[in-house]
């Protein structure tokens, strides 16, 4: 136990790592004396499954909900309703106590200055974690050192700097270091690459890809960079306003999406030939507030080909092909949508 | 991965590759202080001041108490007196040296009780946040709602005159400011992602404080109490002033002050006495709690 070793692996491989039940997080807004005010319909019941071994990509605008999300599923903040099933053991119960789950998943944040204490040195980072868990402080910084070696930095030059005598590229990795030292069997990465410049973006995503081999991780990989998703997800999933648009296979989702937003998210990004070039954005205006979300399809009022059926009816998560699900009338056969076949499903 | 001990490759123009022994937070402190003249001297001046005041009994020229009418407002440098004699013919130098003791003992006495408590009260609002923030806030607001001398005087008054009653007026009156400095850099420290992912990985609140709190907001709380010091003396000067701090004959710069200024006519540099004593001292300590603060600040 004072090992700290990885923990074993309960249901198998068919068991999913994560599942993620109707979570749903509304943020009440300050207003008035009595609190009469609105909420924030951060996250609005999601569901999904991460499976072992597997990267889940969730790609969506700025405030879509997706560190909402991440925060959730590390109980950092309190869902308002919804189930997170860790390895087939519901978190937060007697076989599953909050304490344990937190040593099989950790979490990387975006900014690779705010995660680290300035006042801590790199090595006293990366102890940090072991140390709560029981490990002893002469234990603790050894493994901090090969932790820093694992991610390409060298211990004896940088186990006693500090955070702000390192580059953003280099802080990332001691974050990365630091989330491995529980020997966590999943990791979720919160947009880990966004704050970095490109060639350092390539570096620190294929060390995650070896990591995850060596380590044998599951990642929830949260980013806006819809190639940054391509190059390291196994599936995808499309957060729009608090809700899944779709998800999928991250090559059925990139040739064929289903989903309006899908498209026009995939349309957006620059094109590589100078001829293809767009002169007028795919989707235009800002998401609608989530405080007061448009009735129904959350992204009818910028959908170009939205119907009366789109105002009146929540469209489901239905499935459209091989592991590949879209929450769409236009995909759901029956749905009303003149563009949907006629017959129920 | 493990080719990057002699030259690391994202360090995107930054040379962070060299050898140099990385330094500790406190000792790039020390050596920036070290850099600057103004904070300095100031420490080096308050410090003089701490050896006589502290050794005041033993190399002190005269009795403090001990007058002669024969020699009463006598100016500076006269026959022995280096600063002259009081009203009552007592030594300017030794009376200045006592006095200093009560005034550097009210100045800084309710500057750390203050810390203290509004240090704890204040962190445990940021930290905790939700209803014990609004509980100790709402209380401190209404403390704000009265000037600061004012109600040093009032509750002074009410306890009666005396050097506890004053001591303890005072420390009332600096609590509700330290607990806003420390609630809301408390407050900013505890939203960053290091606060979260400690918690992320299930360190207890007490822990969290401790490790990843504490060392990253004493350093302002104790630089804004710094500037109280020079506050509460002269609040203190007051309060002995207007007869609710130590009572006559116990020297202490304020009281000193006002037993004086029937003088001030007959020997204006004699009168202004203590009072540069308090101001000298007063800005001293404001002008170190600056250099502290910018030697502070991992930036520089």
């Amino acid at each position: 136990m004072l090992q700290l070793p990885t923990m074993p692996d309960r249901g198998g491989p068919a068991q999913p790592l994560l599942i993620v039940q109707n979570l749903v997080k509304h943020f009440p807004l300050k207003g008035g004396l009595f609190g009469q005010g609105g909420k924030v319909q951060a996250v609005d019941g999601i569901d999904f499954e991460i499976r072992k071994g597997e990267t889940l990509g969730i790609v969506g605008e700025s405030g879509c909900g997706k560190s909402t999300a991440s925060r959730l599923i590390m109980s950092l903040i309190e869902p308002t309703d919804g189930e997170i099933i860790f390895d087939g053991e519901k978190v937060g119960t007697a076989a599953l106590p909050l304490k344990e789950y937190r040593r099989q998943v950790q979490m990387v944040f975006q900014d690779s200055y705010a995660s680290l204490n300035p006042r801590l040195s790199i090595e006293e980072s990366i102890a940090f974690g072991p140390m709560v868990h029981g490990l002893g402080r002469s234990r603790a910084i050894p493994r901090a050192h090969d932790l820093l070696t694992a991610v390409g930095l060298a211990p004896a030059q940088f186990a006693h700097r500090y955070p702000h005598e390192l580059s953003g590229g280099q802080r990332q990795r001691v974050n990365i270091a630091r989330a491995l030292a529980l020997r966590p069997r999943m990791l979720i990465l919160d947009e880990p690459v966004s704050a970095l410049d490109k060639s350092v973006e390539a570096q620190v995503l294929n060390m995650l890809l070896d990591l995850k081999a060596q380590f044998e991780l599951t990642y929830l990989f949260i980013s806006h960079d819809l190639n940054v998703v391509q190059h390291v997800a196994d599936r995808v999933l499309v957060m729009y306003l608090g809700r899944v648009a779709e998800i999928g296979p991250v090559d059925s989702i990139f040739a064929a999406p289903q989903h309006p937003y899908t498209q026009a998210l995939l349309a957006s990004r620059p094109s590589m030939d100078p001829d293809r070039r767009r002169t007028e954005p795919p989707i235009t205006g800002d998401p609608p507030n989530p405080v007061n979300p448009p009735s129904g399809c959350r992204f009818r009022t910028r959908c170009s080909l939205a119907e009366d059926i789109c105002a009146s009816a929540t469209p489901p998560l239905g499935t459209t092909g091989p592991m590949h699900q879209a929450a769409c009338h236009i995909v759901a056969p029956g749905s009303g949508h003149s563009m949907a076949s006629r017959e129920a499903a | 991965m493990s080719n990057v001990s002699t030259a690391t490759p994202d360090s995107a123009g930054a040379i962070v590759s060299d050898p140099v022994k990385s330094q500790g937070y406190w000792r790039g402190v020390g050596k920036r202080v070290m850099r600057d003249k103004v904070t300095l001297v100031c420490g080096a001046i308050l410090l003089v001041m701490l050896f006589l005041i502290l050794f005041a009994p033993w190399i002190a020229p005269y009795d403090p108490l001990q007058g002669s009418m024969a020699r009463r407002l006598k100016p500076v440098g006269w026959q022995g007196y280096l600063l002259g004699t009081d009203e009552l013919g007592r030594d300017m130098l030794t009376r200045l040296m006592y006095g200093g003791r009560f005034s550097w003992f009210v100045g800084i006495t309710p500057v750390v009780c203050a810390f203290t408590i509004g240090g704890t009260l204040g962190v445990l609002a940021g930290f905790v946040g939700g209803k014990i923030n609004m509980l100790i806030m709402r209380a401190t607001d209404v403390f704000y709602a009265f000037p600061s001398v004012l109600l040093a005087v009032a509750i002074s008054g009410a306890l009666g005159p005396g050097i506890f009653n004053a001591i303890l007026s005072m420390t009332l009156v600096f609590i509700p400011p330290l607990i806003r400095v420390s609630e809301s850099v408390t407050t900013s420290v505890r939203n960053l992602d290091y606060v979260e992912s400690a918690r992320a990985t299930g360190a207890n609140s007490f822990t969290i404080v401790r490790v990843h709190v504490l060392p990253n907001v004493l350093g302002p709380i104790f630089v804004y109490a710094t500037t109280l010091v020079g506050v509460s003396m002269i609040l203190a000067s007051g309060l002995s002033f207007l007869g609710l701090g130590v009572k006559p004959p116990t020297p202490e710069w304020g009281m000193m002050l006002n037993t004086l200024r029937t003088a001030i006519y007959s020997q204006p540099l004699l009168a202004t006495l203590p009072g540069i004593c308090i101001f000298v001292t007063s800005l001293c300590f404001n002008l170190l709690s600056d250099g502290l603060r910018n030697a502070m600040d991992v930036r520089n």
